[in-house]
């Protein structure tokens, strides 16, 4: 990603250089700070790769297993809270949005804006938490957590038959899993998020020394996505009502 | 080339003032665990590995000695089976897949770049910590309560039957994992970005596109394996069948993942020794290695053909027989960019000026290993092949061949070659070469009989056998005591070339990479000014030049 689109004179950005060196320390195995920052991103990017593949076998393994146990499977999503799921979509598109525009704000130099956009990302990122939380406590009362709060004759009143039943539970140790990890990542996410707002607030970022509001994007931006996959994989198998 | 007539050279005179170098920057053991040096951190992997090297070794000198006799009299059949898990999963996980990159890549690739050092410094001590964790929870577990699956974890041996430390070790293995993942994504970042100037993609060494083809299979296989292993560990403790067919799940499935890691983590396994071999030959035989070009793009041709061949450990596991045929093809295809090397090696030699220096014999045992290995991994290829000895003892001495035979063959010549540069020590010329030819001598001794019994019809993992396999099998255990004595003879005189070794000087082996311009051991920034490269990685021809007038 190129640095110099900033709309600064060649002198101002010679000065927030030499700032930006000054708060920002140049490690000693990189010649200069364009390649320090593009290392960094290069990094995330690699670093994602590893991730999609990390997700992948949940994926392919949820998706082989819909195929073969397609009832067991449309059964179990049915129970899902598809509209606290549809609502936490919504809320990480927007922070997905907040998280663009504050590198859009990073790269021009308006720190305030960047401080606000990012305290806006990191509170729906807890919104999104809080509402999974309540989810979960929802499938507590349910009886929809396999090996602890399960009872097999429930689904077999639903209509299944009680060679199903043990499908059921593997569509549900997904769904756990997948979201479970998918909110450990929610978590980490806001975590940086707040540690470079506290790093914006104290002013190190300059338009053209914003690596770490730029890498961080990258991981908000996947985790996000990894949310889109999951929804209609989880959620909105057969036929749901209201 | 004798290094014991070679002059003192300038760069290093009298004793004092000793020149500052990577390991006398800093002194104790704290210094050391908290280096964000990669050469430290590369010794310190060089001790782990080691120590796991030799712990795999004991586990299956007791197995080759039980298979001295038909009936198995020295352990019983439970710990048979925990003895030969034990071999695999510390051979496989914890010293061939991490050896070569983590220990001598680490070392080399900045070196061979003109890099200060690798992209991530901190990612890469945390890598070590990873590993040694890892490594340390599954011994612990093996060596408790022990794991009987073998090293491949297949359901429902793990889901259910095993009552072993089953969990532990897995958790051990999935930690280590993420260790592999960043260190590949280490070596990809260093090798795009911090490149010297000059250094362009068609000049780097072949070590280094190995090391970086590699790094690839670390990023997107390991993933795969740490997942998977994960679904084994939740289904072990909820009793949910993921891939255990009793409760619903599928162990196919689980197949299907665990060679989609384990299949391209044999090209782990074997590329890095390729590019040492790369290195080395060129170097002994005084020429440039003959097709540089073909050499880098077979190593990613195998790295990426690697990805597509995992079913072909499936054969007679149920899949379809469309997709076995595919497979089967698939798999025949890696033998091309595997011959393209081997040809190209063979071709570098013609006609150069061959020295037998230790790491070169090392090599040659290494081309030779390799290609026994993979014509045997054609016959494997084969379905109808693969029906008859699939699981048996052919199969065990085909990967031992690739991997005993190539890999570690490959590893010891990176060690030796590399020696005199890490610690800036020459080792006993007599002791290595000795040591080379008995661990080439024992190695044929130790797999030899073995391609023979299983083609025979002798199973893998089995306690007794009949009396007909007893005489390859005693052939076999005597070779592998051969071997034993060719791995411990370098503990000594490498430790003796520590205390007592003659200085080596910055370049002894008059090599034309990178990390032979700056001086053994290389300073704490590897270079004293930032070089400037401005030719390939094997100009040996130049030097030839300037010698004929």
């Amino acid at each position: 990603m190129s640095l110099d689109q900033s709309i600064l004179t060649a002198d101002e950005r010679a000065e927030l250089e030499l700032t930006a060196l000054a708060s920002h320390p140049l490690e000693e195995q990189y010649a200069n700070l364009e390649q320090q920052h593009e290392t960094a991103v290069l990094g995330m990017w690699v670093f994602l790769a590893t991730e999609v593949l990390f997700f992948g076998v949940l994926f392919l393994g949820l998706a082989a297993y819909h195929i073969k146990y397609p009832e067991a499977f449309e059964a179990g999503s049915q129970k899902l809270n598809w509209v606290i799921g549809g609502i936490n979509t919504v809320v990480l598109l927007v922070s997905s949005l907040t998280m663009v525009l504050a590198v859009h704000f990073a790269r021009l130099g308006e720190n305030r804006r960047t401080c606000w956009c990012l305290a806006l990302t990191a509170a729906l990122g807890c919104v999104f938490l809080c509402l999974k939380g309540l989810e979960y406590y929802l499938d507590y009362r349910e009886n929809l957590i396999p090996g602890w709060r399960f009872d097999d004759s429930e689904w077999v009143q639903e209509g299944l038959h009680a060679d199903q039943v043990p499908h059921v539970k593997l569509f549900l140790l997904f769904y756990w899993i997948m979201t479970g990890l998918h909110g450990l990542h929610v978590t980490i996410g806001i975590g940086v998020v707040v540690w470079i707002l506290v790093l914006a607030a104290k002013g190190r970022f300059t338009p053209t020394r914003y690596t770490a509001v730029d890498v961080t994007a990258l991981y908000w931006h996947f985790v996000d996505l990894v949310w889109i996959v999951l929804l209609p994989m989880l959620y909105l198998q057969g036929t749901h009502t209201l | 080339m004798s290094t014991a007539t070679q002059e003192p050279v300038a760069l290093l005179p009298a004793p004092e003032p000793r020149p500052a170098t990577y390991l006398n920057v800093a002194h104790g053991v704290v210094s050391w665990l908290l280096t964000k040096d990669h050469k430290r951190i590369a010794i310190l992997y060089l001790i782990t590995v080691t120590a796991m090297f030799f712990l795999g070794g004991v586990a299956i000198s007791i197995v080759r000695l039980n298979l001295m006799t038909p009936d198995g009299g020295l352990v019983s059949a439970d710990t048979y089976n925990r003895l030969f898990t034990m071999h695999g999963v510390i051979m496989v996980f914890f010293f061939l897949v991490p050896v070569v990159p983590a220990v001598l890549g680490n070392f080399c690739l900045p070196l061979m770049i003109g890099a200060k050092d690798l992209a991530f410094p901190r990612i890469n001590l945390a890598s070590w910590y990873l590993f040694t964790i890892g490594a340390a929870w599954t011994l612990f577990a093996m060596l408790g309560n022990g794991l009987d699956t073998g090293w491949t974890f297949y359901t429902p041996y793990t889901s259910q039957s095993s009552h072993y430390n089953v969990v532990p070790a897995l958790i051990g293995i999935v930690i280590s994992g993420f260790s592999s993942i960043f260190t590949g994504l280490n070596f990809i970042v260093t090798t795009h970005r911090l490149r010297a100037p000059g250094m362009t993609w068609w000049r780097l060494p072949i070590f280094v596109w190995t090391i970086y083809a590699t790094s690839f299979i670390f990023l997107l296989a390991v993933p795969v394996l740490a997942m998977a292993l994960i679904l084994v560990i939740l289904e072990r403790l909820l009793h949910i069948g993921v891939f255990d067919p009793s409760l619903g799940g599928d162990p196919l499935l689980f197949q299907h993942l665990f060679w989609f890691y384990s299949h391209p983590a044999v090209y782990i396994m074997i590329l890095p020794g390729m590019g040492i071999v790369s290195e080395v030959i060129p170097c002994f035989a005084r020429k440039n290695l003959y097709g540089y070009t073909m050499v880098a793009l077979a190593s990613f041709g195998i790295a990426c053909v690697g990805f597509f061949v995992w079913a072909h450990h499936m054969f007679v596991a149920g899949i379809s027989m469309y997709a076995a045929m595919v497979f089967s093809i698939l798999s025949y295809l890696v033998a091309v960019p595997s011959a393209i090397k081997v040809f190209n090696w063979t071709a570098t030699l013609y006609k150069g000026s061959i020295s037998f220096e230790a790491p070169m014999l090392y090599a040659l045992g290494f081309v030779c290993l390799f290609t026994a290995g993979g014509l045997t991994g054609l016959f494997l290829a084969a379905l109808g092949m693969d029906m008859h000895v699939h699981d048996t003892y052919f199969v065990i001495a085909h990967f031992h061949f690739i991997m005993v035979g190539g890999m570690v063959m490959g590893y010891m010549a990176g060690l030796h070659y590399w020696w005199p540069k890490i610690t800036g020590k020459m080792y006993s010329e007599w002791w290595s070469r000795m040591s080379a030819i008995i661990i080439f001598v024992g190695f044929f001794l130790t797999f030899l009989p073995q391609f023979l019994v299983g083609y025979a019809g002798m199973p893998r993992r089995y306690h007794r056998y009949p009396a007909e396999f007893q005489v390859w099998n005693v052939m076999s255990s005597a070779g592998a005591s051969i071997l034993a004595v060719g791995y411990i003879l370098p503990l000594f005189y490498l430790t003796y070339s520590l205390l007592y070794g003659k200085p080596a000087g910055p370049n002894p082996w008059k090599a034309t990479g990178l990390e032979w311009q700056t001086p053994s051991p290389p300073p704490r920034d590897n270079f004293e000014t930032t070089p400037e490269v401005v030719r390939g990685p094997y100009e040996y021809h130049l030097e030839k030049a300037q010698n004929e007038p």
